[in-house]
């Protein structure tokens, strides 16, 4: 993940206190579009109240926003199940056991030391204190409540997301000054009482809280603060800041008007890419790059560095296209432009200077789309060799929301495998598949896409033979037939599963449900207007967050459902 | 001289760091060395140890049941420790109705009781954690948990379907975790309370009712998580007060200093037991120092994807697609990826068999339970899963046998070794994987 230095908030808020309630960032409200008729698909969607876990990047990101980006968070986070194609859905179930907590509590200690810190001239280690903190106590050895007053009510706001009740915030500034009698230092207070709001329920579980809608009698939907943290928690992947925080409190994000304008400002946020970042790493799978190596002895190029690299290229070209350029979506699986680094240009074969480039592959070359860049390829292949059904599978799974069943217990690809077999490629291997009726059923789904991937191996480098054979690249997805991988990538671009499956898997992603059979009709109606709008992804953003699928909020009953699937 | 909690507290407020007097007659092993100066026995753990995609019957079960058993190729590395181990072979996992989901099911029984279902993937409440609930309340760690996969998602280890408790998957981590600035040297000359765990343990209680307040305002399904929160917190309350209390001295206590460089990222045999031998050596001693009474250790992940240079399939991939050697009879290389597996798990018995403790060994009050996730790979059997125990536990348990079934629950080895562990159950395990049956064989 990317994580943007910059100024923290709390420094922000002390030089900008004076500006508070005059931001007008975004200030589209009178350009908005006059309302068009919305159907009852758009207008009853609602989806159910949830009490999320922040996610590992999503503390990072909020801790950074708040203190700055060289507070290091270093959180060790439980790894979240995923569901329904994310690990965002995950975070809806997960709990917090006690070995978590104590990892939890070890960050916090870490963050709470970071922020109180003196620095240290002589090293150029700049002091967190003076810039974090908007007071200084009359004597550093002793508590003093109005500065610990101000400091934590203005802390404690950001983390919790709301600011904090009298009563708390005042046990709080007692806690605090306990401490600092017994540790002798302020200081010190200030940071207990930080660790403590690190590990509360109310900072890391994102809690979607309800009032009546007054203007849909009879219904709920979130209250401010909340619907303020689900919209930050989504399009920034960090809590909300200071200015959404105000449009809560005053009530604007209870107008129509109001949330509008909030939105547009947070769509034209910097933030806005560690959200994108966020959501496309989890919707692609690149958790899987945590942990990823390839066999040396085959691919000596693909060092972890390189594998690093590559998650970036795609998620770099994602944002590019989608937030910089305005592309649309489907043009990501047909675009040449991407972005090349030293670590890449080995696997790449292109000459490359330090650091990032923008890199545009020539009109005849194999690379078209996100699909033949390197991370797709090498995370979706076996260690020392490619997989035509990995690429298929994920093909289906990740970017056309189809799952595909599991293999059946008893699977014997032994013969493929004999010395004197005639199979050199892995066409040869999966003509063998489909002649088994039982392996066939699946294998067909999977294969004739993934086969037009096998000009890239493994590690994803371009190979014209296979054990002295040609790759034959022709293949097939759901009727249409190509003979090389630009064909794939067309094919994959006019699917019509592919702009549907981002709107499930962005609102999903977003509410923290999984999309259901009642919600459909809605999904047809955001698909229909995303088409509409050329496929552009901010405004598939903007009319999500703006819909009463996303404020709104009714309890559904608990349905069985079939968490992801164990291999 | 009774010096509780509050009187060590005493000695350290105002935030200097003092000697604190400890209270001697508890400190020290008896003239025997077998137990604590005041009679209490040596605490006995509970750890335990997996591999992936099983065995092959006809090089790795052997032909004599009960001691001094033989030792078939696939398990030939066993031989320094076999006197310290029990072997189980031919005892079944069910999955009764539900679905057979591979390289999942087989594990999640035997170390929960219960098949997983498509409904329910994950297991409910896992051995370790039901054991710990007996036993992991007195140390830093309740559960220590390393996989040698170096992958975090490789765990083992569920407090409930929604609950898992990572495991540490980097050496160089896992020992800044044991024994950096947090560690506690039980040997220490001069006791030095944290001053920072009494304003941390004062400064929780406002936490706590926060998620009291939050259980109340949540459905029942969060409710539960929040329940685990709340139950989370007050266990980390006990933390702060175990900081503030001088540990114990233990004479086999020796924190070494930090390892050396961090074997690289990657699933290969050779890092896979780099990581599994550095691992292993920090859990012994986190145990010696009575920082954990509970452990486990993953060698491999569920469907192990161990890889062994210049071979371009992976272990799970190997068992699908090699041919059988005709003459052999088995598959070549997937039987050596299981020889790695058992040279690795002979590895970590023995560091735990060398580790002195008292007059005898840290394995001595140890009781490992070993298992695989599926029996022949090729097919994902789920009969024939093998197991192993290792050590005695303080006594209790023979070691040295080769235990052979006809079929039954392999539910009864996690049965049995809870009831060791001081778990009053009367059985364990749902529909077919229940039991109530002991191995009295192994019994002292």
């Amino acid at each position: 993940m990317k994580f943007n230095v910059h100024r923290p908030l709390l420094g922000a808020l002390l030089m900008g206190a004076a500006l508070a309630g005059c931001s007008n960032e975004g200030g589209k409200t009178e350009q908005t579009a006059k309302a068009a008729p919305v159907p009852p698909a758009f207008e009853l969607a609602s989806s159910p109240p949830r009490h999320r876990l922040m996610s590992a990047e999503q503390y990072q990101n909020t801790i950074s926003h708040i203190f700055g980006s060289d507070i290091a968070a270093n959180a060790q986070f439980a790894p979240l199940q995923r569901t329904e194609g994310l690990l965002a859905l995950g975070a809806s179930t997960a709990g917090v056991p006690f070995g978590e907590m104590q990892k939890l509590q070890r960050a916090a200690a870490l963050v709470a030391a970071q922020v109180v810190d003196d620095g240290n001239l002589d090293l150029g280690v700049p002091s967190h204190r003076d810039s974090l903190i908007p007071c200084k106590p009359a004597d550093a050895a002793l508590p003093d409540p109005a500065c610990a007053k101000t400091f934590l009510g203005m802390t404690g706001r950001l983390l919790y997301r709301h600011p904090l009740p009298e009563a708390r915030l005042t046990q709080m500034v007692d806690e605090a000054g306990k401490s600092a009698t017994q540790l002798k230092d302020f200081y010190a207070g200030l940071a207990s009482v930080i660790e403590g709001m690190l590990i509360s329920p109310e900072v890391l579980m994102i809690h979607d809280r309800t009032e009546p809608d007054p203007e849909r009698p009879g219904r709920r939907r979130l209250d401010g603060y909340s619907y303020a943290a689900r919209l930050s928690f989504f399009l920034w992947n960090a809590a909300p800041d200071d200015r959404v925080l105000r449009a809560a409190e005053s009530g604007e994000l209870s107008t129509a008007k109001g949330r509008e304008r909030i939105v547009d400002m947070m769509l034209a946020s910097p933030r806005l890419e560690e959200g994108v970042r966020g959501f496309f790493d989890d919707m692609m799978a690149f958790d899987t790059f945590n942990n990823l190596a390839k066999d040396a002895s085959a691919y000596p190029a693909e060092t972890g560095a390189a594998l690093t690299a590559a998650r970036e290229q795609t998620l770099r070209t994602i944002y590019d296209h989608l937030i910089v350029k305005k592309g649309d979506y489907r043009d990501l699986f047909t675009t040449r432009s991407t972005f090349m680094s030293p670590e890449l240009g080995p696997i790449y074969r292109v000459p490359t200077p330090k650091g990032w480039v923008k890199y545009d592959f020539p009109a005849d070359s194999p690379r078209v789309g996100i699909l033949t860049h390197v991370s797709f390829l090498a995370s979706h292949a076996h260690p020392g060799r490619s997989s035509a059904t990995r690429r298929g599978k994920a093909l289906r799974e990740l970017l056309l929301c189809q799952p595909v069943p599991l293999p059946p217990p008893n699977v014997d690809f032994s013969a493929l495998n004999d010395p004197t077999s005639p199979f050199k490629t892995a066409r040869d291997r999966v003509s063998f598949h489909l002649q088994n009726p039982v392996c066939a059923g699946c294998h067909k789904i999977t294969d004739p896409m993934g086969l037009a991937l096998e000009n890239f191996d493994g590690a994803g480098q371009f190979r014209a033979t296979e054990m002295g054979t040609a790759i034959d690249p022709s293949g097939a997805l759901d009727g249409k037939s190509f003979k090389d991988v630009a064909g794939l990538a067309d094919s994959v671009r006019n699917h019509p599963a592919l702009p549907s499956c981002l709107v499930r898997r962005v609102l999903s992603y977003g509410t923290g449900s999984p999309v259901e059979r009642e919600d459909r009709p809605l999904v047809d109606y955001l698909t229909g207007h995303f088409a509409e709008k050329g496929y552009r992804y901010t405004d598939l953003l903007r009319e999500i967050v703006l819909s009463p699928a996303f404020y709104d909020v009714t309890e559904r009953a608990p349905e069985q459902k079939s968490a992801s699937a164990a291999n | 001289m009774n010096l509780n909690r509050r009187r060590v507290l005493k000695g350290m407020m105002g935030g200097s760091a003092v000697t604190v007097g400890v209270p001697l007659l508890n400190l020290f092993l008896n003239g025997n060395g077998n137990a604590l100066a005041d009679g209490a026995p040596m605490p006995v753990r509970f750890g335990t140890w997996v591999w992936g995609l099983g065995m092959n019957d006809a090089i790795f079960t052997p032909k004599k049941i009960g001691r001094d058993f033989d030792l078939p190729e696939e398990i030939a590395a066993l031989k320094p420790v076999q006197k310290h181990i029990n072997l189980f072979t031919r005892f079944n996992t069910f999955k009764d109705g539900a679905p057979l989901m591979c390289h999942h099911t087989g594990w999640v029984i035997l170390r929960s009781g219960i098949a997983p279902t498509p409904a329910v993937t994950r297991p409910g409440e896992t051995i370790d954690v039901t054991v710990a609930k007996k036993i992991g309340n007195a140390t830093r760690y309740s559960i220590l948990s390393a996989t040698a996969t170096g992958d975090v998602r490789d765990s083992y280890s569920y407090e409930s379907q929604n609950s898992v408790n990572a495991p540490e998957y980097s050496p160089i981590r896992m020992y800044q975790n044991l024994f950096g600035a947090e560690f506690q040297d039980p040997n220490a000359a001069e006791f030095k309370p944290n001053p920072k765990a009494m304003v941390r343990k004062s400064v929780l209680s406002g936490v706590l009712d926060e998620a009291k307040t939050l259980q109340r305002e949540v459905g029942a399904e969060d409710k539960a998580r929040l329940d685990q929160y709340f139950t989370s917190l007050r266990d980390l309350e006990k933390q702060f007060d175990l900081q503030l209390t001088k540990p114990l001295p233990l004479a086999a206590c020796k924190a070494g200093a930090a390892n050396r460089d961090e074997p690289s990222a990657g699933l290969d045999a050779v890092r896979v037991g780099e990581r599994h031998g550095l691992m292993t050596k920090l859990m012994v001693m986190a145990i010696a120092c009575d920082q954990a009474r509970v452990f486990n250790m993953g060698y491999a992940g569920e469907t192990a994807a161990t890889t062994k240079p210049g071979y371009e399939k992976p272990h799970h991939t190997a068992t699908h697609e090699e041919p059988t050697d005709p003459k052999l009879g088995y598959q070549v290389e997937v039987s050596w990826f299981t020889r790695r597996a058992m040279e690795n798990w002979a590895e970590f018995v023995k560091a735990f068999a060398e580790q002195k403790e008292g007059d005898g060994t840290l394995l001595d009050n140890c009781l490992v339970y070993a298992m695989s996730d599926i029996s022949y790979a090729k097919i994902h059997s789920l009969d024939n899963i093998p197991m192993f125990t290792a050590g005695t536990a303080g006594g209790k348990v023979k070691t040295g046998y080769h235990i052979q079934g006809a079929g039954e629950p392999g539910t009864r080895l996690g049965y049995t070794l809870m009831k060791v562990m001081g778990l009053d159950i009367g059985s364990w395990g749902t529909l077919s994987n229940t039991t109530s049956k002991e191995f009295g064989e192994i019994l002292v």
